[in-house]
């Protein structure tokens, strides 16, 4: 029998308000000491209250619009109730019942299409580090404003599963609402996967797997949790409804808690945070400033007949997608060298700690243009683009640098002259030369490739191949 | 009140709120003493006065704070072993403002631990004993602060009412409460007890000198979201002639017929003043009880999670793992009503009951909350007693939750709807125990209910 798989997923993306969802110290804790960034109403200090930051309700409203989701003009706040220690008030202030973002919807780069059910505004817990015997605790990134991003079970393969969260994550990063750094854990996703017979109209038990912070990991954990309870139906043995953790060393899910296990966390509506309740206007102004979504960059690019996964790539970084679009915008024919630049060069491994924003769009071009003219050759244009991003160089132009480089192309003739007349003379052209003489065009290569090399590389091949020919009929 | 000049030295005031401190010891009123940093505020404010410079409206007017208010001057315990040695970073916006004015906080005074309870038994401390019969309880929670005002320690204290716990107290100890409007000050740095109808309130010996704190106390707080902008400057109308309803649904049977003669006394006065007093019934009050201790045990519960022994407060030694961190600390922490309410609480707002309970209780609020604005219609202020009896013996109902939660059943209501409600003297029984007669108002009528209770002290007995 055969079983498509169903999956759902929940996605935590942290907010870069400047402050906290309920608290006015700084949100944001990168390379700060613990327990730095904590307010008494963070530290849940007896008679502190919350008080709500307007900032993070205008995230959630660029969000929800990124999302093509309705907005809610009145949302509300409850408390979901469990203890431990990174959760200073024994409750979490998040939106059971009545949350921000309604219903939406998400077209994915292969043009399939994830419903989302609804999203929401919530508080972030601390962080336990654990040693021996002992934890410590540290509340720089309790209170930190997340939304909660809940799709429909409209996903069916680990490769959508991994589209979908790589598209939500352009979607926030571009709408400017996150900082989008999954390192980081800005944003975190939850992935429910269960499986039944193909065709058939009810879903299978899912399990859920917590916690996962990288794309690949995504997918990966998705193919295997599809195996397992595959291996399991096929015995004839039926899916727990459980929550598992993915280890990525061992490539495995492992059982966490199962159903029975859950807490109960016994939301209840949070009297101390007022309803949030908008007028239609206030939405439309917040909404209209939502900045360009990667599906109008998409549009863009398609004047560049790039492949879709160079154009994806280059999305991943927002830089780089509005500086390809200015750069279309200013010339598309001499665009698509520099796109190819950014997903073969900018984009290896070895080059993703460089800062995207040093070339400037006229660099760019003006460097795209010398290669088009055979004032560089291609490989030499490449070696200038990298040069550009060194911040050596900020002040110098692609024309200085390929000069102080040394990689002009010579297309003087004088010159080339006289270097071709040097390779004929000498004693280890000679076969070469008698060759061509006598019609065997074929070494005519061989000569080009020691003009190429008498030149340091500078010569245009085409010229020297059309010299040849007039010196050697 | 007496207020620091010229010739009324704000250390004179103070030396003798202290001396009475020290009189009244055995009544178990105060939980610390503010003495050195009160003498030393009253001091800078003699020499303000003496260098002409322009003084607070209570300038030297010493004070008692409900101990579960936030200052850093000494600790704040809210009467619990869970905070017996808690030393705030922060100072709540009713201390600050009255500092502001002048005042001088000179104690702090005992409650039921976190404020449950109705009648200052509950407390770490032990007991406070009621002002006029030391066999009997303070009533609470507010107890401490109500005796402090009635035994003359202080002309006026601070106390927070959640379902009575201002009102009742000064009901039986013969002293003006008031219990503002939800939101009318701001709950920032007062330990939380039910969030929902956590009011701040104070006590007094008149209506004049309850309306000049509340004056002060009053007014938005960007600290707390549910803060109302100050309406205390609007000024009621004077000398109207105000329809007052007389709550026959707490005039019935279970009343002590002392405690209703009281209150028919009252309704003579006022109907000689020119106002008109009819009977209403509200059948719907009959659950407001019911009401109450669901919505507030579950608030309380959800509340009191922070005190889990990780940053502050009681932490149990000798534990093992995470799970005796919590169940030690707070099982040492907390008192038996805490626990209960807890417990309470959490079975309410449990997965299968939340339904049945909590969202009943919700909506049978909002049915409360319609019934009030349609009285309010036929209807400007409501009367009824503050309690079906006056204060009760120590000991009496310690053993009998239920019995203990019945003396609430009249004050809770208003707490319910967000009501602005004041307790004032309305008599003594034979045996000299007081009995406070409950106005309650629309949403900000605060100062109608205080005029209209200015006008039976006026009125020479």
């Amino acid at each position: 029998m055969k079983y498509t798989m169903t999956i759902g997923i929940e996605c935590h993306v942290q907010l870069n308000t400047k402050t906290k969802l309920f608290s006015a110290v700084d949100n944001n804790a990168v390379d700060k000491e613990p327990n730095s960034c904590v307010s008494p109403v963070d530290y849940a200090l007896p008679g502190t209250l919350p008080v709500l930051n307007k900032a993070a309700v205008e995230k959630a409203i660029l969000a929800g619009t990124a999302m093509n989701c309705q907005i809610n003009l009145t949302s509300r706040f409850d408390r979901k109730h469990y203890y431990y220690p990174d959760l200073p008030k024994g409750y979490q202030i998040s939106q059971m019942y009545q949350p921000i973002i309604g219903s939406g919807l998400i077209k994915l780069p292969d043009d399939s299409e994830v419903r989302i059910e609804h999203a929401h505004l919530e508080e972030d817990a601390g962080k336990l580090t654990h040693f021996g015997n002992y934890s410590l605790v540290d509340l720089n990134r309790a209170g930190t404003p997340l939304i909660e991003i809940v799709s429909m079970p409209d996903i069916h393969s680990p490769a959508q599963a991994r589209l979908y969260c790589e598209e939500l994550h352009r979607l926030m990063a571009y709408a400017g609402i996150t900082n989008g750094d999954l390192y980081q854990g800005n944003m975190r996703f939850d992935v429910n996967i269960s499986i039944a017979p193909e065709g058939s109209d009810k879903l299978g038990t899912r399990a859920e797997i917590k916690n996962l912070n990288s794309f690949r990991s995504i997918e990966r954990a998705a193919e295997h949790e599809y195996q397992r309870q595959l291996a399991l139906i096929e015995k004839g043995e039926s899916i727990k409804q459980e929550t598992r953790g993915w280890n990525d060393t061992t490539a495995k899910t492992t059982a966490q808690r199962s159903k029975e296990e859950a807490q109960d966390y016994r939301y209840m509506p949070d009297p101390d945070v007022p309803p949030i309740v908008l007028t239609k206007d206030f939405v439309e102004n917040i909404a209209k400033n939502l900045p360009l979504t990667p599906t109008y960059y998409r549009n863009e690019f398609k004047k560049l007949n790039l492949d879709r996964s160079e154009t994806e790539a280059i999305l991943n970084y927002p830089i780089l997608a509005k500086k390809l679009v200015d750069v279309t915008q200013n010339d598309s024919k001499l665009a698509p060298r520099i796109a190819h630049w950014f997903s073969g060069l900018l984009l290896a491994e070895e080059n993703l700690n460089k800062d995207f924003e040093l070339a400037t769009a006229s660099e760019l071009l003006e460097l795209s243009q010398m290669v088009e003219k055979n004032k560089l050759s291609s490989t030499a244009g490449k070696e200038v683009f990298l040069s550009l991003y060194n911040p050596k160089n900020t002040s110098k132009s692609p024309l200085a640098l390929a000069k102080e480089m040394n990689l002009l192309q010579e297309n003087d003739t004088d010159a080339l002259s006289a270097i071709i007349d040097e390779v004929i003379a000498l004693p280890e052209c000679a076969s070469a030369v008698t060759d061509i003489k006598n019609g065997e065009t074929k070494a005519i290569s061989f000569l080009i490739g020691q003009v190429m090399r008498k030149s340091a590389g500078k010569a245009n091949p085409a010229t020297v191949n059309q010299l040849l020919k007039q010196k050697l009929p | 009140m007496k207020v620091a000049n010229k010739t009324t030295k704000a250390v004179d005031l103070v030396q003798a709120a202290l001396s009475k401190i020290e009189e009244y010891k055995y009544y178990n009123i105060f939980i610390s003493i503010n003495a050195d940093s009160a003498l030393q505020q009253a001091a800078k404010i003699d020499q303000r006065i003496a260098n002409g410079e322009k003084v607070g409206k209570l300038a030297g007017v010493p004070y008692a704070l409900k101990d579960n208010f936030l200052s850093r001057e000494g600790k704040t315990t809210a009467a619990s072993r869970m905070l017996k040695d808690f030393a705030a970073p922060i100072t709540a916006t009713a201390v600050k403002k009255l500092e502001e004015e002048g005042a001088i906080m000179i104690g702090r005074t005992n409650l039921d631990a976190f404020a449950h309870g109705s009648s200052t038994e509950n407390s770490y401390f032990g007991p406070t004993l009621n002002s006029q019969d030391q066999t009997r309880v303070a009533g609470g929670s507010s107890g401490g602060s109500a005796v402090a005002v009635a035994l003359g320690i202080v002309p006026f204290a601070l106390g927070s009412d959640t379902g009575g716990s201002i009102r009742q107290p000064a009901s039986y100890n013969g002293v003006v409460g008031i219990k503002p409007t939800f939101g009318t000050v701001s709950r920032y740095g007062v330990v939380a007890m039910a969030s929902s109808t956590d009011t701040i309130g104070c006590f007094a010996n008149t209506a004049t000198d309850t309306d000049l704190v509340m004056s002060i106390l009053s007014g938005q707080d960007p600290k707390d979201p549910t803060s109302l902008s100050n309406f205390w400057q609007n000024k009621p109308k004077p000398d109207q002639s105000l329809r007052i309803g007389l709550i026959s649904d707490f005039m019935a049977e279970g009343v002590d017929p002392e405690v209703k003669d009281c209150i028919n006394h009252c309704v003579s006065k006022w109907q000689k003043n020119g106002h008109t007093v009819e009977n209403i019934s509200m059948p719907i009050l009959k659950y407001g009880l019911a009401i109450y201790y669901i919505v507030q045990t579950a608030e309380v519960a959800s509340n009191l999670s922070r005190y889990d022994g990780v940053r502050y407060g009681h932490r149990a030694q000798d534990i093992t793992n995470l799970n005796e961190l919590y169940g030690k600390s707070r099982d040492e922490g907390f008192m038996t009503e805490n626990n209960r309410r807890i417990m309470i609480g959490n079975f309410v707002l449990s997965s299968g009951f939340f339904d049945a309970y909590y969202l009943k209780a919700q909506k049978a609020r909002t049915l409360l909350i319609n019934a009030y604005n349609d009285v309010f219609k036929k209807f400007d202020v409501l009367l009824c007693p503050v309690a079906p009896s006056p204060a009760f013996k120590i000991g009496e109902n310690v053993n009998d939750p239920l019995a203990m939660y019945l003396e609430d059943a009249m004050s809770v209501p208003p707490s319910m709807a967000g009501l602005p409600a004041i307790s004032i003297p309305a008599g003594t029984t034979k045996a000299g125990l007081t009995v406070g007669a409950q106005l309650i108002g629309a949403r900000q009528s605060d100062r109608t209910l205080l005029n209209l209770a200015s006008e039976l002290a006026k009125e020479p007995n």
